[in-house]
């Protein structure tokens, strides 16, 4: 029997979003919250049977059965499969919270959110650049409805600039494309990797041109200096659950660096070490000095979290600039934690927001909180794995960053971007959880009752700060093995 | 053939790109189209220019590569599409805010902030 596993996390929320337009479904949010419910865990459990199924041979799902390199293929490695799985446990928190009634506050937030699902897997599991520019486009058109969902002027108008810098990307990907098509012939990124080899040096120029273009398009979506400035101002306009939907978008950009740059020319020192080497350090320095300063000078608790979001950024960058196996073993490490803990702290500052009146999730004095030292402990875990302190999860992943960093210059450069970033998200995370937390005035607030959708999907971000830490010896085990398979210099393609 | 394609190219780039850097969303979204065109182009350029070649193996000895065709045409629909979108959501925008800038201020009110701020803090001093 055929395995047809690689292609259901692409059919079903394709599908599901299709049914769910119809009137049976449109005329009543339960139904729509039950489908898109049921497809969403669904899609969890594929991705863990391809999760499963990846550790042995890699899948190749062709596309009509068109032979590779000329038809359409999908690659279920190791890599893919890992990030498959990561959306889609973030997307049954994400779902479970929109369904307490963020998803009614604008029409066809389950569509959306289900055609946004479908781009991110497609974008995981195509093994042609083409196609990887395809579900770009979904997943980015998707995002478009997501963030100006529930509308009002502050997100139309950080949805203007969001599309347009987006389309620019676009139009750059295509150039990108166009040379690489010129140069080598082929999208395919196994057969890409084969005849790169063979190119004469006045091809080689074009391809590396063609790849500079590519880290602009992925620098855009990962959000790195100078491209940044759309991230802070979308990712706190949108609504909670859409905002921890997109702390998986900027890890897109990053998997094409991983994907692209790393596993299929990174065999290559002469595309890969010269401009775009230094490429890669000077955006993660610079992202994280910007990152710093918006992390100092945030006023309320979302706006905070999205420059921690180009901290994560800043941090991951550093592993695509080393490169090396143990980098990107620490790298997809601090990917998953860092994707959980930001979806965690975006959603934990919409529950603040919604018990503070209007003082909402700003730093400023206001009535106590109803449950409020709940509050106080879920803070203080998220706050404690985001900054990187032991015992949660992210001080393994910062550690693991900082020990892959083998000569002294990778050392001068990563070391002191990633202690600066973690001293600078201690400091405003200290201070903003006092001043949230301890700096209260008037009496208690009247006792709210928080519907328990909302809490469970909090709490399942917020235990993995633990988990990951318990499972850090096994988890680490196979993140490297999942480094060594992207690194491998023969991709274990049979091309014909 | 090739230098006019070459400049074809070049020329709607740079008018792209000139009205991308306007303040107003829709010399932008016209910016973004010219841009598009001349991606497309650049593209279709990408599996080399011929005339009289059929795009279809062994009508001839000679023919040309299909499979820039092919992305073209997806392009040009995901590009329509986009485009289509920016211009709604330009709508959209310039209902809410009143103004069709792409910051959402116009320019004259900006360079009024700014005085207003220069005086302030002229008074501060």
């Amino acid at each position: 029997m055929i395995n047809h596993l690689p292609i259901l996390p692409i059919l079903i929320p394709a599908l599901t979003g299709a049914l769910l337009l119809l009137p049976f479904f449109q005329n009543s949010i339960q139904r729509q919250r039950a489908l898109s419910l049921a497809a969403t865990l669904l899609t969890l459990l594929i991705a863990i049977l391809l999760f499963r199924s990846s550790s042995g041979a890699t899948t190749h799902y062709l596309l009509g059965n068109w032979e590779q390199p000329f038809g359409i293929v999908l690659v279920a490695d190791r890599l893919s499969t890992l990030l498959v799985l990561l959306t889609a446990i973030l997307s049954v928190g994400v779902q479970l919270y929109a369904n307490a009634g963020t998803d009614e506050a604008g029409s066809f937030f389950h569509p959306l959110f289900q055609y946004q699902l479908m781009g991110i897997y497609g974008a995981f599991l195509t093994g042609d650049l083409f196609n990887l520019f395809v579900f770009f486009e979904i997943l980015l058109l998707a995002s478009y409805g997501l963030l100006a969902h529930s509308g009002g002027k502050a997100r139309i108008r950080a949805s203007v600039q969001y599309v347009t810098l987006n389309l620019i990307g676009s139009a750059l990907f295509l150039v990108a494309l166009g040379l690489v098509y010129g140069t080598l012939g082929t999208l395919n990124m196994a057969s890409m990797a084969d005849r790169a080899v063979l190119l004469r040096e006045d091809q080689l120029v074009l391809l590396e041109a063609a790849l500079i273009l590519l880290a602009v398009v992925f620098g855009l979506k990962t959000a790195l200096v100078p491209l940044q400035f759309w991230l802070v101002r979308s990712y706190s306009a949108a609504t909670a659950p859409v905002a921890a939907l997109f702390a998986i978008m900027t890890k897109v950009g990053i998997y094409g660096f991983y994907r692209v740059h790393i596993g299929t020319f990174g065999h290559q020192p002469a595309l890969t070490d010269g401009v775009l080497g230094t490429l890669f350090w000077v955006m993660a320095a610079v992202t994280m000095g910007v990152a710093i300063i918006g992390v100092l000078g945030s006023k309320n608790l979302r706006t905070l979290t999205s420059n921690l979001v180009l901290i994560s950024v800043a941090n991951l960058m550093l592993t695509v600039a080393i490169g090396t196996r143990e980098a990107i073993t620490a790298g997809l490490y601090y990917l998953i934690h860092s994707t959980l803990v930001t979806a965690a702290l975006f959603l934990l500052a919409d529950v603040i927001a919604s018990k503070r009146g209007a003082a909402a999730d700003h730093f400023v004095a206001a009535r106590p909180m109803s449950g409020h030292t709940w509050m106080g402990t879920v803070f203080l875990i998220v706050a404690i794995s985001a900054v990187g302190m032991p015992p949660m999860s992210g001080f393994i992943a910062k550690l693991l960053i900082l020990v892959s960093a083998q000569t002294s210059g990778e050392q001068l450069i990563a070391w002191t971007c990633i202690l600066l970033g973690s001293l600078s998200a201690l400091v405003a995370l200290s201070r903003g959880g006092t001043s949230l937390l301890w700096h209260t005035t008037g009496s208690k607030a009247p006792a709210q009752k928080t519907s328990a959708l909302p809490m469970t999907a909090l709490m399942l971000f917020v235990l993995f700060a633990p988990v990951m830490v318990v499972l850090s010896g096994p988890l680490t085990d196979t993140l490297a093995s999942i480094a060594e398979q992207l690194l491998a210099p023969t991709p274990e393609v049979a091309l014909q | 053939m090739e230098g006019l394609y070459a400049i074809c190219v070049g020329v709607l780039t740079s008018c792209g790109i000139y009205l991308l850097l306007r303040g107003r969303t829709f010399p932008v979204i016209l910016g973004l189209i010219m841009l598009s065109y001349a991606v497309n182009l650049f593209l279709f350029s990408s599996g080399r220019l011929y005339s009289n070649r059929a795009p279809i193996l062994g009508e001839s000895g000679q023919y040309a590569d299909a499979l820039p065709q092919a992305l073209v045409l997806t392009a040009i629909v995901i590009g329509f599409a986009m485009t289509a979108f920016m211009l709604v959501l330009a709508i959209r925008a310039y209902s809410e805010n009143g103004n069709d800038h792409v910051d959402g201020k116009p320019a004259d009110e900006r360079v009024h902030d700014k005085s207003i701020a220069a005086e302030k803090g002229g008074r501060k001093v």
